[in-house]
């Protein structure tokens, strides 16, 4: 269907370690539709952050194909995948990456400016988006004057800048408290809700809740996804 | 005597004053945010209990000729030591999931981990269930259905966590006596979502 934007087919990444093949990715299949948050769970070695990597075409699978909105990325040039990173995958690393010589604002124009958009408007997207995340009085700063959370908040704004067709997060919410989490929940979901498609790794089951299911991972496989929601009527039966 | 919830609950809807038994079923049901609905028979029952017990007492009819019940100073002294008593253990720990597991740990040849991904698969689901919930309640009109929701996501995570603590000893004990892991046959990727029921 035309509404799938991420899109895994039998998707495998082996890494060489000595003599021997490790199956970080085993045949993963699954899709991500427009205004559909998916979160990753699984224990640490799972392959969880391999598949965001794949995902966002950081890293190529050794055979299977992934596609973004109906883009095979393993088709591209480098150049190719290098635009469409820039202009439709926002990524959320639990690694900031915030450059420290430049202010909120700057670090949320970057990617726009790199896009070929003028100083002027990348700085006014820069600024809404920091707006979005509800630090519109922070765009001044550097980030050695924020705190974790704040800086956490500028880098949700750079992955979300522009029209973003595809949000990768991994563990976004980090070592934040759980209101700065929550909030940083809520900016996703609610971009999810205006049309993008969600990734989202996480091992807070608090968190996972946001997510409209939740893919299993062991060993490099996937092994459950959670079923679809039911009507809020039948929640609560059998609390009585 | 050990009493239950119910029982505490609807003595305490009399603190702010004389009540009549069907009063209690909605006052219940809204102050618990609808976690405790009872049915008319189990509330008659329990008033029964609290007036037999001297917790309650009549003081007459209201304007509709329903009987009216007022807590009595046994039943005040008896709600406010339940309030201080905190609450033990012993009921939690009887839950079925724990009597599932506690059992096929125990069992030769049955499928923890197959039980405690089921089980994970399941609470997840409750878990976003609940999460969507949580998101549309209003915590200015609604405080109690916003406790209850915590109360019940507070559960479930700290039984996903229960259930992860479970998977890794399994494991663990697994490797430790040489036992192979399942094979990848057992462990067929979920290509997409299940259908409806979300069975595995």
């Amino acid at each position: 269907m035309s509404d799938i934007v991420l899109r895994f087919a039998d998707v495998s990444r082996t890494f060489r370690s000595g003599d021997e093949d490790v199956w970080a990715l085993d045949a993963v299949g699954f899709e991500v539709r427009a205004g559909e948050l998916v979160a990753i769970m699984g224990p640490s070695g799972s392959g969880k952050s391999t598949l965001l990597a794949i995902a966002g075409g950081l890293d190529l699978p050794t055979s299977g194909v992934v596609s973004v909105e109906g883009i095979d990325l393993g088709g591209l040039t480098a150049t190719e995948l290098a635009r469409l990173r820039r202009d439709r995958i926002g990524y959320v690393f639990q690694n900031l990456n915030l450059v420290a010589d430049l202010t909120a604002a700057e670090n949320v124009a970057l990617p726009r400016e790199l896009a070929g958009l003028s100083a002027r408007v990348a700085r006014r997207e820069a600024l809404a988006a920091l707006a979005e995340v509800g630090i519109a009085q922070l765009a001044h700063r550097f980030p050695d004057q924020m705190s974790g959370g704040q800086q956490q908040r500028v880098a949700i704004a750079r992955a979300l800048i522009g029209e973003r067709r595809l949000v990768l997060a991994d563990e976004p919410t980090g070592a934040l408290d759980s209101r700065t989490g929550e909030a940083v929940l809520e900016v996703l979901r609610s971009r999810v809700n205006g049309g993008a498609a969600g990734v989202l790794v996480t091992h807070e089951p608090r968190y996972a809740g946001w997510a409209d299911r939740t893919i299993f991972l062991r060993d490099g496989r996937l092994i459950d996804t959670t079923g679809p929601r039911v009507p809020v009527e039948h929640l609560l039966g059998g609390a009585s | 005597m050990r009493r239950g919830a119910v029982h505490w609950g609807l003595l305490a809807l009399f603190s702010d004053g004389p009540k009549y038994g069907y009063q209690l079923r909605t006052e219940l049901d809204t102050r618990t945010g609808g976690m405790w609905t009872l049915n008319v028979g189990q509330v008659y029952t329990t008033l029964e209990r609290l007036h037999r017990d001297g917790l309650v007492d009549t003081v007459g009819q209201n304007d509709e000729g329903r009987t009216m019940y007022a807590m009595t100073e046994h039943g005040q002294a008896a709600l406010a030591e339940w309030f201080a008593t905190p609450v033990t253990g012993a009921e939690r720990s009887r839950s079925e999931l724990a009597m599932k597991l506690a059992i096929a740990v125990t069992t030769p040849h049955a499928d923890v981990t197959g039980i405690v991904q089921a089980q994970r698969v399941e609470s997840m689901r409750q878990m976003r269930d609940y999460t969507d919930l949580r998101r549309r309640a209003d915590p200015e009109k609604e405080p109690a259905w916003m406790l209850m929701l915590d109360h019940l996501m507070f559960a479930l995570e700290s039984e996903l966590r229960w259930l992860d603590h479970i998977e890794a000893t399994v494991l663990r004990r697994r490797r430790a006596a040489g036992s192979p892991a399942p094979a990848p046959a057992d462990r067929r990727p979920v290509a997409e979502q299940p259908p409806a029921g979300g069975k595995r």
